[in-house]
């Protein structure tokens, strides 16, 4: 009975926050109210954009960061620190280089000091499940990506977790790669041979979550709130092809799409509070491309962002940095899952160079208030310079260290390219004068 | 491959010396006089050392070397212990780090040599007129020479521990000291091997420079090389320094082919890359090793051990600073901060004391003058040593067939206690009745020139070779083809070597500035000999005096000059 009580929530989350410490005073919300429930016997999936928290959620729950408000718990038992009878699988692999296939698997059952035979056994059985017979006496850098990942997923089953938490397993690997490990996983779970009850995964990739999870939890960003809770209830193995597949992915799409609106009107009513969005870092090279890709065929300045995705082999996040810059710039506009090209992008399209750049320019200095603002300074200024930090201060009232780092140097490239302002990183100087 | 790695302490913004470095620098001068002050309290006359007496008989050589080898090995096995456990604590606790960081800094420029006239009167008031306490003081000064910077290079590495795996080894519950020994130690067993090897260099400089050695009216001398040339430059025998040096030539190659090969062919393993490399060090003592059935055997319990010692549940007493989880607490860092300024004021004053006592401020100028000739002396040295070695350098190291041979043998040069060479040009100096303010001066770069050859050489080899067929398709020739092609490729590599070689030649200036040759001495006008003299007389005032202000300039030269340069190099030079 009791068991049966344990079974029935392995995980409870609740009204969960956490913040950071931010450049000035006050901190800066990554996760606010979460709420989270995980049952035996499904997968569930954290899917958000970069910076909606979903990672930070995952490591609370692995024990690795502790909430700032809230209650979790796994098992019965508030998290304080790793949790047994929870393992991870890292983005990264995280396998010890100086390490063997077998030491690295082995690794987690010798610090919960089992003996060695038993340990020796265990692994092997963990080495065999995952198909890494024959790499026993490998180290980590004569394999390759998947194989790497292959010894990730054994040593975190080696010690028979109740919960796997899944960190982007597959995100730094080969397309192919990836729809392998995944198959092989999905296989494995639908055959009840994994020995784990729950899995939780974290991923910004939509089809892989539609393809894996029984569950899907979407993450809004800034700060990270879940937006929608969405159930997967078709059969494994699932086809991507299938109508009905498609359309949970299209309307998922739309959904991560839709949010981002409302932050960029605010950003029209109140252009000074602009100051404080985060840029994140997308090429003059591709912003142009895309939209010569948009306006020509076979779109003609309409697209479908799934496909768009699909074609341009762009992970979903990517393109979404892409398509919500080209909205925020007013060259296209994003609605529905679908990005449809502005006037101004189409003439951009048919521009050339040194106009493409004049436009550029008048569309950040109109519309990227930061930009604006480093603009009028540097005219108002005689000596027509002005440090960094200056901005930099500015930015950080408003955003972490690592966002305003990454804004900045979206500015000076962006402000390059259009050729605003120039930028000498040794001095972190802005001018007007560019050198000849 | 590159020498020393200079740590991100160093390449830190903040690049004149802050309230940190002076905290180190008036502690450890303070620490030295309490030392002294203490020694000189005891009053144990030190002549009553009976040490055996050296012979020049070259039968006696091969024990000699053995017992300088066990000295290095001695100071190794020390330095090693002390990496250990300074780097995990500094590594590991916020408050030991503010303090024991900033003071590393300092020992690291601290002149070795002046060193030992302090710990020979400690150690020798440990166990007086014992030949002990002359030993350990030998292998004390050779530890002073390897020690910081292996501490630096495994107390970075530990900070620097990718998150990753620092992360899988929380969540898979690994206790503190298994994740010591299974994540830390490994992540900087690289780094540490290579600056051991560095430091094994260096060492034998100073194992030779510290066997024989005069305080005021008491010689020590050890059985060892060292002796034996300082007995062979008093009898004026040319010879026996001829045999010196062949003793320690081969005593150097069998250290690095029984020793070195094998660990840095075995250490390969825990290099960070998750690529395999195209060529791995190889060692035929290893690969020996490693094909005999008996030995391995043997190594089994061994590994057995270790490993289980490795695997015991120890947390460790400091907890793992995790991200924001818990702010740290104002008042014990305040009382902390108190702490430390308190004994600041307490080592300042007592420095003051014992200084003021005898010198006055005459003195102090004095010193410092002296120290501006060497500083002129070390800066002209580099920059001849520089003109001639990196034209050679590059053109070796754009030879691949040429440089693979030419490295060991600059790497060798490195090695090589110079001192040992050095009466061969004091015959020379001596004889030809030169100007030993001018003519002792090369000594001084003599053994440390060859890390400006072997890193440029090394950089003129990682040299890639697009660039190379860039530039000469874009006809890149002659200066220009120097100046923008492959002076700016080698920059790093060669920033590295320069600062090893001014660091070495502030050390061996000690040595350098004054020579002798049977009853003839020659002193040139600096710093160097201003402390080898005060040594010489027992004048412990002017020898704390002489160390502080080389302290003061070494550390002053690397803050302004090469830290800038090596900042800047890392920064916009280093390709890849």
């Amino acid at each position: 009975m009791l068991d049966q009580v344990n079974q029935a929530s392995l995980l409870e989350i609740r009204s969960l926050c956490r913040s950071f410490p931010k450049g000035s005073g006050e901190d800066l919300v990554v996760l606010e109210n979460v709420d989270l429930t995980l049952r035996a016997g499904e997968i569930v999936g954290l899917l958000g954009r970069s910076g909606s928290g979903k990672s930070t959620l995952l490591r609370i729950i692995g024990g690795l960061i502790s909430p700032s408000s809230g209650n979790a718990q796994c098992r019965g038992e508030p998290i304080d620190g790793p949790p047994d009878g929870v393992s991870m699988v890292f983005q990264s692999f995280a396998l010890f280089p100086w390490l063997t296939v077998l030491q690295n698997v082995e690794l987690g059952l010798e610090a919960l000091g089992i003996e060695s035979s038993e340990r020796r056994t265990r692994a092997l059985a963990a080495i065999d499940l995952i198909g890494l017979d024959g790499y026993e006496s490998a180290y980590p850098k004569e394999l390759s990506g998947g194989m790497r990942q292959r010894v990730g997923f054994a040593r975190a089953l080696v010690v028979h977790p109740d919960l796997l938490l899944m960190d982007e397993p597959f995100s730094a690997l080969d397309v192919l790669t990836a729809e392998t490990l995944r198959t092989d996983l999905i296989d494995l779970w639908i055959e009840g041979r994994l020995p784990i009850k729950s899995v939780l995964m974290v991923t910004h990739n939509i089809e892989e979550a539609v393809l894996m999870c029984d569950r899907i939890l979407v993450f809004s960003s800034n700060p990270g709130r879940v937006a929608a809770e969405i159930k997967v209830d078709l059969a494994h193995p699932r086809n991507r092809v299938d109508p009905t597949f498609r359309q949970l992915v299209d309307s998922i799409y739309a959904r991560m799409t839709q949010r981002a609106e409302p932050k960029t009107a605010a950003v029209e009513g109140l252009p000074s509070t602009g100051v404080g969005m985060v840029l994140n870092h997308v090429s003059s090279n591709l912003l142009s491309g895309l939209i010569e890709t948009l306006a020509g065929a076979p779109y003609h300045g309409r697209a479908d962002l799934p496909v768009l995705a699909g074609s341009l082999q762009l992970e979903a996040d990517d393109l979404f940095h892409l398509a919500e810059t080209l909205q925020l710039l007013r060259f296209a506009q994003v609605s529905e899952g679908d990005i449809v090209l502005a006037d101004a992008g189409k003439r951009f399209a048919d521009l050339d160079t040194d106009a493409r750049k004049k436009l550029f320019a008048e569309h950040l200095v109109n519309y990227v208030p930061v930009i604006g603002l480093i603009r009028r300074v540097l005219d108002e200024r005689p000596s027509h310079t002005a440090p960094a930090a200056r901005f930099r201060n500015e930015l950080e009232d408003y955003m972490s260290e690592d966002y305003a780092d990454e804004t900045l140097k979206t500015i000076v490239s962006w402000g390059r390219y259009a050729e605003l302002f120039a930028y000498d990183e040794q001095s972190e100087l802005f001018s007007l004068e560019n050198p000849h | 491959m590159r020498a020393q790695k200079p740590s991100p302490p160093l390449l830190d913004r903040r690049l004149l010396p802050n309230f940190w470095d002076f905290v180190a620098l008036v502690l450890i001068v303070g620490a030295l006089v309490l030392v002294v002050y203490g020694g000189e309290q005891i009053n144990v006359p030190l002549s009553a050392l009976d040490s055996p007496p050296v012979s020049l008989d070259p039968a006696n050589l091969p024990e000699y070397a053995l017992r300088t080898t066990l000295r290095m090995l001695t100071a190794i096995v020390c330095s090693l212990v002390f990496t250990f456990l300074y780097a995990a604590l500094a590594a590991k606790s916020r408050r030991a780090e503010m303090v024991l960081i900033p003071l590393l800094d300092i020992l690291q420029s601290v002149p070795i040599l002046g060193f030992l006239t302090f710990t020979v009167v400690f150690f020798m008031n440990l166990f007086p007129g014992r030949v002990l306490g002359a030993e350990l003081a030998c292998v004390f000064a050779i530890f002073t020479s390897q020690a910081w910077n292996m501490t630096f290079s495994m107390y970075q590495s530990m900070r620097n521990v990718p998150k990753d795996l620092e992360e899988a080894s929380q969540s898979f519950h690994l206790s503190g000291w298994q994740r010591f020994w299974r994540l830390d130690v490994p992540f900087a067993m690289p780094g540490l091997i290579w600056n051991t090897m560095m430091s094994m260099s260096g060492g034998w400089f100073f194992v030779v420079a510290s066997e024989a050695i005069t305080v005021g009216n008491a010689t020590v001398t050890l059985p060892g090389i060292g002796s034996y040339v300082a007995l062979g430059i008093q009898q004026q025998n040319l010879q026996a320094i001829g045999y010196a040096i062949l003793a320690m030539l081969f005593v150097i190659i069998v250290y690095d082919q029984l020793l070195f090969r094998p660990i840095v062919a075995w250490a390969d393993k825990f290099r960070f890359e998750q690529t395999a490399s195209g060529t791995e060090p190889s060692s035929w003592v290893l690969d020996l090793f490693r094909r005999t059935r008996a030995l391995r055997a043997l190594s089994v319990p061994f590994a057995a051990a270790s490993r289980s010692i490795s695997n015991l549940q120890i947390a460790l007493p400091f907890r793992l600073r995790k991200s924001a989880a818990r702010k740290p607490s104002r008042a014990i860092d305040a009382l902390w901060l108190v702490l430390i300024v308190a004994g600041c004021g307490y080592a300042s004053w007592k420095v003051y004391q014992y200084l003021s006592a005898t010198l006055g401020v005459t003195d102090v100028l004095g010193a410092v003058g002296l120290g501006l000739i060497t500083l002129a002396r070390v800066a002209v040295l580099i920059v001849l040593a520089s003109l001639i070695w990196v034209p050679i350098g590059v053109w070796i190291g754009l030879r691949p067939k040429l440089a693979e041979r030419a490295q060991p043998v600059a790497q060798f040069l490195a090695a090589f206690p110079a001192n040992l060479a050095f009466p061969v040009f004091v015959v020379v100096i001596v004889r030809f009745g030169l100007n030993a303010d001018i003519w002792l001066s090369p000594l001084m770069i003599l053994g440390t020139q060859w890390y400006i050859l072997f890193n440029v050489i090394a950089g003129a080899s990682a040299f890639p070779t697009d660039l190379r067929e860039a530039a000469s398709s874009f006809h890149l020739t002659g200066w220009r083809w120097w100046t923008k092609a492959i002076l700016p490729g080698i920059f790093p590599y060669y920033i590295t070597g320069a600062i090893t070689a001014s660091g070495g030649s502030w050390n061996a200036s000690i040595v350098a500035e004054v020579a002798s040759w049977g009853d003839t001495q020659l002193t040139a006008t600096g710093l160097g000999a201003y402390i080898a003299t005060a040594t010489t007389a027992g004048d412990f005032p002017r020898v704390v005096l002489g160390i502080a202000v080389m302290c003061i300039l070494v550390t002053l030269f690397n803050r302004l000059l090469w830290r800038p340069l090596y900042a800047f190099g890392e920064r916009r030079l280093r390709l890849g």
